[in-house]
């Protein structure tokens, strides 16, 4: 490997060619700030436009001051990050960005997340120099999901490269030009009119508080003060993995116990899991893989739990429709059950029962108010609230997860297996499916170390597996997560229908422990890898692995729906998708 | 660049542009078909006398982009507009030369004799728009504005007002 020799701020180092001044600066650990810049949003994308500017350092015998997250290394090149130069042309772009931003940081929800106001805090910005035009705009609120107020954007243009090449969506494009220029829809149409997936992807890169979640909070809190109301939470599996590192836990420590006890001192009536509900979709999708492995119709199969994705596919290729899974997502099915075998079992009006679902993703907001997901205009799913916002739910109401003993999900939609878990990172639902169909196939269980199918773990963007099913029969599955990857596979089925049986699809890259709603990683996509391993230490760690064992699950199908698959069953835990 | 409404003879419009966009060969899977964009943007431009949203969804689908994508380019480049132009439309250059030559002047005695504003709608009988441009790389003759096309070199106001009326003649 070709290396290059130069020297920052009075240190030698050596780094392979092609690094920048940036990576040259991070091996010395000297930190140069940045703004636009983010290595690795997913699908093998990096966003360098070094469009802000506020990375510039000094280089010797070079006019100009050089930015050093785009500037390649050169042998013997001498860099200085923090010259009175340097230093004094940050201050005056900062402050220029400051002079054409609101300012108003108590009452944003961004706040303690803000790169922005990090750097006038670093930067010691006591005042802004400069006063001049201000671009206005009106916030979008026209989604279920996603906010945008581009009167916050500082055009570090990180939305619109998650967004076009990583998730390969384009739904946002630089628009207009000079100082007028933005991040925009086409046309600037509403972006409930796009064709978002609501994926979230933008929101988790935004460094200020342009983009953000629709929050449901305060509808959440009056629920839980209504006293004629019965409030149920349900908690995605992705959900234990995060937020105990918004508490002083290491990133990615389940902290599951925690996160029940919180929600029970929040106020809710029952603290269920839309882990139970991840074991019944097992039992629904393992029919379908089953019945449609049989027949060799339909195939192949496509989960079918994010709504991001689905979404996706419903803008994307309306020619594929009949191939996902008429699953409805664990949410879904959750607020189903919730609403009529619970409601039933407890005797209140479906009306009076409110489900909130607590999400690593800003889609399954959408998800919840698509109208078949409504009856006689109640809905399954009431409210849902991201991981970030259950956190400030936490804080508002003095609840620190750090000061808590575990507690036990409620019954009876509060039992899980290890199978639900994995649900919240790619390849999860696969291999849940993937055991229970065994299980259907063969009539036992797989044994030992063969329950897990580690051909399909991993941050990997697409993964391509044989996998046995039964004694001499196997499937060709794939897993892809990211969204840029699914457009990739889905070609792939187009050209060869053949070539998979089942494919496991998730919007976000790593699947839903890197949710649009997860606290945020501010580039450290290295927390990623440690909700994974949580994740299947949470699996791990359970005596029961494999959904159809959750005796949960087997008194639902017992005392309300009659086997998977059944009328009853389909009526209620099976949906169907439109051309968009 | 001509002027009528969408509705128009849309139908034949928009076969023309796809018997263009056709011939180009755009393959879906060769990311070089971003860099036709533009120019099936001036053609369809062309056509239609303006780029509508409907015109820009039909080039995304025909280009296998997304329509954030066309929208992006259309915002982008002043010579690209959304809005319907007047039957005869009228650019006057504001390159550095021609500014210094007056063509303000010439712009705002436009604007008052027509009264409308440059780069907004056409006059209300749909006959004349106005549009500020940069360069059109004819200094020598600054300052220069155009109608349809057709260049007029070292206009004065009261000259660019005789040339409208005589384009107001033809009706």
């Amino acid at each position: 490997m070709n290396t290059v020799n130069l020297t920052i701020n009075g240190k030698q180092v050596t780094v392979p060619a092609g690094s920048t001044i940036l990576d040259a600066a991070r091996q010395l650990n000297i930190k140069i700030p940045t703004l636009c810049h983010w290595d690795k949003l997913g699908c093998g994308v990096s966003n360098k436009p070094a469009s802000c500017r506020i990375c510039v350092v000094e280089v010797e015998r070079r006019r100009n001051l050089a930015p050093a997250c785009a500037t390649p290394v050169m042998e013997g090149m001498v860099v200085h990050t923090n010259s009175q130069r340097a230093l004094n042309a940050r201050r005056t772009v900062l402050e220029l960005m400051l002079s054409d931003h609101p300012q108003k940081c108590l009452t944003c929800a961004k706040n303690q997340d803000c790169e922005l106001r990090m750097l006038a805090a670093e930067f010691g910005i006591e005042e802004v120099a400069f006063s001049g035009a201000k671009n206005r705009f009106e916030p979008d609120t026209s989604s279920e999901a996603i906010m945008r107020d581009l009167s916050k954007c500082v055009m570090c243009r990180r939305c619109e490269t998650v967004c076009n090449k990583v998730q390969t969506v384009s739904a946002l494009t630089g628009y207009g030009r000079g100082f007028s220029a933005k991040v925009g829809t086409a046309s600037m149409i509403p972006l409930a009119d796009t064709n978002c997936t609501f994926c979230g992807q933008c929101v988790n890169v935004c460094p200020v508080g342009a983009i953000t979640g629709i929050s449901y909070v305060k509808k959440v809190w009056a629920a839980i003060n209504d006293p004629t109301k019965t409030v149920i939470v349900q908690t995605a599996p992705a959900v234990r993995v995060a937020v105990g590192q918004e508490f002083g836990f290491e990133p990615g420590v389940p902290v599951t116990g925690k996160l029940v006890a919180g929600l029970r001192a929040l106020g809710f009536d029952k603290v269920f899991d839309t882990n139970f509900s991840a074991d019944l979709t097992i039992m629904e999708e393992g029919t379908e893989i089953v019945e449609r492995v049989k027949s060799g119709k339909n195939l192949p199969i496509l989960t079918s739990c994010c709504p991001g994705w689905i979404n996706f596919i419903e803008h994307n290729y309306p020619d594929l429709l009949h191939i996902p899974s008429s699953c409805k997502s664990p949410q879904q099915m959750f607020g189903a059950i919730a609403k009529s075998y619970y409601a039933e079992k407890i005797g209140v009006k479906p009306a009076d029962l409110v489900v909130v679902s607590i999400m690593p993703c800003q889609a399954k907001k959408y998800e919840a108010a698509r109208p078949e997901f409504s009856k006689d205009g109640v809905r399954d799913v009431d409210y849902v609230v991201t991981t970030r916002e259950l956190c400030k739910m936490f804080r508002e109401a003095g609840v620190n997860l750090a000061n808590l003993d575990d507690d036990q999900y409620d019954s009876p939609l509060g039992q899980s297996s290890g199978a639900a878990d994995i649900f919240g990172v790619t390849g999860g639902v696969l291999e849940a499916a993937c055991r229970s169909v065994y299980y259907m196939l063969n009539g036992k269980n797989l044994e030992g170390d063969a329950i897990n199918f580690r051909a399909v773990r991993g941050l990997d963007g697409i993964k391509e597996a044989t996998v046995q099913i039964a004694p001499g029969k196997s499937i060709n599955v794939a897993v892809c997560s990211g969204l840029g990857n699914a457009r990739k596979v889905l070609d792939m089925v187009r050209q060869d229908p053949n070539r998979f049986q089942a494919i496991e699809i998730m919007a976000c890259p790593g699947g839903c422990i890197n949710g649009g709603g997860q606290p945020f990683l501010h580039g450290d996509t290295a927390l990623l890898e440690k909700r994974m391993k949580g994740i299947y230490t949470e699996d791990e760690k359970k005596t029961l692995r494999l959904s159809h064992e959750n005796s949960d699950i087997k008194a639902l199908y017992a005392e309300f729906l009659g086997e998977p698959g059944s009328e009853k069953a389909h009526h209620l835990l099976h949906t169907h998708y439109h051309s968009k | 660049m001509c002027c009528n409404k969408l509705s128009e003879g849309a139908a034949a419009k928009f076969a023309e542009l796809d018997a263009f966009i056709d011939g180009l060969g755009i393959d879906r899977n060769d990311e070089r078909r971003r860099g036709r964009l533009i120019q099936v943007l001036h053609r369809a431009q062309d056509i239609f006398g303006y780029l509508p949203r409907e015109v820009q969804i039909h080039v995304a689908k025909k280009l296998f982009l997304s329509e954030a994508q066309v929208s992006g380019v259309v915002s982008f480049y002043n010579y690209f507009t959304t809005e319907p132009k007047g039957k005869y439309c009228i650019d006057v250059c504001m390159g550095t030369a021609c500014y210094v030559k007056g063509s303000e002047t010439v712009l705002r005695e436009l604007e008052r004799v027509l009264g409308i504003k440059a780069d907004t709608n056409p006059t209300p009988d749909g006959l004349f728009s106005v549009n500020a441009l940069r360069c059109v790389g004819a200094c020598g003759l600054a300052p220069v504005m155009m109608v349809n096309g057709k260049v007029y070199g070292k206009v004065t106001p009261a000259k660019a007002v005789e040339i409208v009326n005589e384009y107001k003649k033809q009706g």
